[in-house]
């Protein structure tokens, strides 16, 4: 160990020499740099002493070796950029060595979170508003004894009102295990405020005993500290329970509007024309490989309104999938009418050459899309609940395109011939409904809907050759649930199927809750065949 | 209705698939046929395809050096379309009627164990190239994927190493299937070893194709709130990896807090998820194509050209993974077990392939075991990067030898050698 000390000592001194030689004026002191040259642990030390130190010259180390730019040659630290060649300490230009020559300093998950910290701690006094509250968040999550300082010397300074929340919870956190019961019990006050698991488990530590039986004693000698203790127990009790029901309840919306977005334009063809489309599912593919070409149109011709495309990939997917829609009735559907078996056996031919051409154009493996910036993240409910943008967007587009489907349906001529054929098809024809056309019509609109549902599937699901397959059956399902012909129907079954399985997975997980929704199935259509909703009327089910 | 689907895209598949293939076997006489079993159509098509590309490279690669004993290599390419059935079906078509000296293919456990009873039945000889749970050891069968103690085990050794973040909690997560629940009945065991108790495990399992993963996120974060440090060990197989992936970049759990090792996440699989949320997160595998060393070089550029001339789709952006690189590995050994031993009896290649070493893309020269018909092969944890492939940031010295057998399910002990 001595032998060790000794020899970084001299290291120290060596690299300070060197840079000395580079440069009169280091900016960063080269002893700080040492650690670099060691194993993972001596590089910790090294980040955080940078952290410590502050300035923009320990931001720059700290960019270039998060970027992976910072390598060591002969216990050098040096900065990568180009081709061109710097001292991290000093950060002048070193010539004797090239940029090819320098091997660079890997970054493992425990490198990346002391840099996450270091870089937090400088921030924490200089940055930006928002910055400030970013870092003062990471640093509460892991407060340690030895960050105390900072914390004070950040609050010391620190204006805003949100800041100072965080930072004071975060001094809380270190301060509950303080000799002082003042300061205990002022800490466990102080934390009554947050909703983290992590800081209940804390708490709830204090209020319990340590020991067995009759030997056991407080984990907290002092009983105000403990009553202050419970008290914040109980509220953040109170915010976790209401965060993750609140979490539990919008997964399951989240599922039902994926669902409904799947159903709805099956909901009108099979509705109206009583056509059984297996190629459904296919239409919700057709959707999202048109928003992967239109995100590929972005990324080649606009890159700078890349998160737009996928605003513009719903009226493309809508058009492409309403067309596929009309090729399908219009060259095979249409001769099928009134025959149900063959019309199956067709739609499920048609899907796969649906598959097979997708797999032929595309290639077989999925494609990536990327979720624009407006639609990732998500909102912090606190307690690990996350609600993700990308999943409230399509719970909102859900509702829109169905709100859309509700105006054509009620207060278009269209819809008005549509809802006609559903309920009785010969009468239609009969008062002049020009039936034929509004079935290519109703089937493009549905096909139009199942495009879009593929933009929304986009976001959160596999986009490949096969991906309609798994969405088919759950499709069905809403669809015979719901009760055929009903828009409402639609809507409460997918809605409702999506918060039981939610439910139920979360209670049995997700194989058991699968097979529980499936019996759940069979068993109401068997003691009621129309569905939730049926169609009343003398001729509804012919 | 599902499988009876599949059972009717199958024979349309395999019907044209035959069209095809019929001219092929008209030439025969001084070739040397080869099977490739592969899927190219349903689920596992995604990562199949590829393994089907490499078959063909590197038999063209030996046609191009004069071939195996004088004669040209003739690959009979069947697709058994993801249908465990139909894969013995096929398998059977191949040895009998084709004639197969040798068949390259299988991905699944499932798939493996269907073909198992033709090739032993009919004395055929398969090369296995994908990492799987272990408990099986076939006369008519070579594993060049890895053992559980060639990639599992390191894997969460690393996890419980201060480097790796020195886990103390553990959730294993996986598709329904024979391969996860194996593994985690060997990592549970091992586990128990490192003194990790039963309550700091949390095991889980979702249906193949399974799509929603809010539930088992927002589970693993109530997990992982308990205080101690916890990891995720990911035997999610197929596509399922993209909707689990995208939901852990906007729960916002990032590798710094709970690092996922993945064992059936590769360079394929990342190319249908935007990995900038995903930096850090783990795989475990005995190739990179990120690895540097002239050997693996080679073999990327070979692979793309061969893309590029045979018109694969997106041939601009394929990839080299593990698998790719154990066919590669495999077909390679048994030309040179064939030429040792001067014909292409089953038999006779079986003891000549004993031994056998293969200076391999991962840049270790790898063995095949005298006893037990797997390699000894270096284990790597790589680390996500931006661009979808991996960083090493943690290796073995030099490879190890398989444990087919693991030591950690009773009643394994006596069980090594065939």
């Amino acid at each position: 160990m001595k032998f060790l000390s000794n020899f970084v000592f001299r290291l120290g001194l060596w690299c300070a020499a060197m840079a000395l030689a580079v440069s009169a004026h280091a900016a960063v002191h080269p002893d700080t740099l040492v650690g670099f040259a060691g194993d993972f642990s001596g590089r910790i030390a090294a980040i955080e002493a940078l952290g410590a130190e502050g300035g923009d010259d320990a931001r720059r180390i700290l960019d270039a070796l998060e970027a992976g730019n910072l390598g060591v040659i002969d216990n050098r630290v040096l900065i990568v950029e180009g081709d061109t060649v710097l001292d991290a300490a000093s950060g002048e230009a070193v010539t004797d060595i090239l940029a090819s020559e320098v091997d660079t300093l890997t970054v493992n998950n425990r490198i990346r979170r002391a840099l996450s910290s270091a870089r937090a701690a400088l921030i924490l006094i200089s940055g930006s508003q928002p910055e400030r509250l970013a870092a003062a968040n990471t640093l509460g999550e892991s407060a340690s004894p030895t960050l105390l300082p900072l914390f004070e010397r950040a609050l010391a300074a620190e204006e805003d009102a949100s800041v100072r929340a965080v930072l004071i919870r975060a001094a809380a956190r270190v301060n509950l295990t303080d000799p002082d019961p003042t300061l205990r019990r002022k800490a466990a006050q102080d934390l009554g405020s947050v909703t983290d698991p992590a800081v209940r488990n804390l708490l709830a530590a204090l209020v319990g005993k340590t020991g067995e039986g009759s030997a056991a004693t407080w984990a907290e000698p002092d009983a105000s500290v403990r009553e202050a203790a419970a008290e914040s127990l109980r509220a953040i009790d109170r915010r976790i329970t209401l965060a993750q029901s609140t979490g539990t309840i919008f997964t399951g919306l989240s599922l039902g509007s994926i669902l409904l977005l799947a159903a709805l334009g099956l909901a009108i063809t099979y509705g109206v024309m009583g056509v059984i489309n297996m190629a459904h599912g296919e239409l919700l593919m057709v959707g999202a490989y048109a928003t992967f070409v239109v995100q590929g149109l972005f990324r080649t011709y606009l890159p700078n309104w890349i998160d737009a495309y996928v605003i513009v990939a719903l009226p493309v997917a809508f058009t492409i999938a309403a067309l596929v829609g009309v090729v399908m009735e219009r060259l095979v559907l249409r001769h099928l009418y009134g025959r149900p078996l063959e019309s199956l056996l067709a739609t499920w031919g048609l899907s796969l050459v649906l598959i097979q051409a997708a797999r032929v154009i595309f290639g077989p493996q999925n494609l990536e899309l990327a979720n624009p910036t407006w639609m990732s993240g998500g909102i912090d409910l606190g307690a690990g609940v996350v609600l993700p943008f990308n999943r409230i967007v399509i719970i909102f587009f859900a509702g829109f395109v169905l709100l859309l489907l509700w105006m054509m349906m009620q207060k278009t001529r269209l819809g008005m011939f549509v809802r006609a054929v559903t309920q009785n098809r010969a009468m239609a024809g009969c008062v002049g409904v020009p039936t034929a056309r509004v079935d290519t019509l109703a089937f493009a609109i549905g096909s139009g809907v199942a495009g879009l549902g593929g933009v929304a599937l986009s976001q959160i699901a596999n986009v490949g050759p096969a991906m309609g397959q798994g969405y088919i059956v759950d499709a069905f399902m809403v669809v015979v649930l719901g009760g055929v012909g009903q828009l409402a129907g639609a809507v409460w079954a997918a809605l409702g199927l999506g918060v039981v399985s939610k439910f139920l997975e979360g209670w049995a997980g997700a194989v058991i809750a699968k097979i529980l929704v499936l019996l759940f199935i069979i068993i109401f259509i068997q003691k009621r065949p129309q569905g939730i909703f049926a169609l009343k009327g003398r001729f509804a089910d012919d | 209705m599902h499988s009876r689907r599949h059972f009717i895209k199958a024979l349309v598949l395999s019907a044209s698939i035959a069209a095809i293939g019929a001219p092929l076997g008209a030439h025969a006489a001084d070739t040397i046929k080869v099977g490739i079993l592969h899927s190219l159509s349903g689920t596992m098509a995604i990562s199949e395809t590829a393994l089907k590309n490499t078959a063909l490279l590197a038999i063209e690669e030996i046609n191009a050096n004069g071939g195996v004993l004088g004669k040209q290599l003739e690959p009979v390419v069947v697709d058994p379309a993801s249908d465990w059935p139909l894969f013995s079906e096929k398998a059977r078509q191949l040895i009998s009627q084709d004639k197969v000296a040798v068949v390259f293919g299988c991905w699944t456990s499932v798939s493996r164990k269907s073909v198992n009873p033709v090739f032993k039945e009919l004395n055929g000889l398969l090369f296995y190239p994908v990492q799987y749970e272990g408990e099986e050891l076939e006369k008519n069968v070579f594993y060049t994927g890895a053992a559980p103690n060639q990639q599992a085990i390191p894997a969460v050794e690393y996890l419980l190493s201060e480097e790796g973040g020195a886990a103390k909690r553990f959730v294993l997560l996986g598709t329904d299937y024979v391969y996860p629940r194996t593994t985690n009945k060997i990592l549970r065991a091992f586990l128990h070893a490192k003194g990790v108790k039963n309550e700091d495990i949390y095991e889980e399992y979702t249906p193949f194709g399974h799509s929603d993963y809010q539930t088992i996120i927002a589970n693993i974060k109530k997990f992982a709130a308990a205080g101690k440090k916890t990891a995720v060990v990911s035997t999610i197989n197929g596509d399922s990896n993209v909707p689990f992936y995208k939901e852990l970049g906007n729960a916002g759990l990032k590798a710094t807090d709970v690092p996922v090792v993945a064992f059936s996440v590769g360079e394929e699989e990342l190319r249908g998820v935007d990995t900038k949320p995903l930096i850090g997160h783990l795989a475990a595998w005995n190739y990179f194509e990120s690895l540097k060393n002239p050997t693996n070089d080679a073999f990327i550029a070979k692979y793309k050209d061969w893309a590029k001339k045979n018109g694969v789709p997106n041939a601009d952006s394929v990839v080299t993974n593990d698998p790719m690189e154990a066919t590669y590995v495999g077909i390679n050994l048994w030309k040179q077990a064939v030429e040792k031993a001067g014909t292409t009896d089953t038999d006779k290649v079986i003891a000549a392939l004993s031994g056998q070493t293969f200076k391999a893309p991962s840049g270790f020269t790898l063995t095949l075991d005298k006893t037990n018909h797997h390699l000894h092969k270096p284990v790597f944890i790589g680390e996500v990067r931006a661009d979808g492939q991996f960083d090493v940031v943690w290796k073995t010295k030099a490879p190890i030898r398989a444990q087919p057998w693991s030591p950690y399910i009773a009643g394994n002990e006596s069980k090594q050698g065939l």
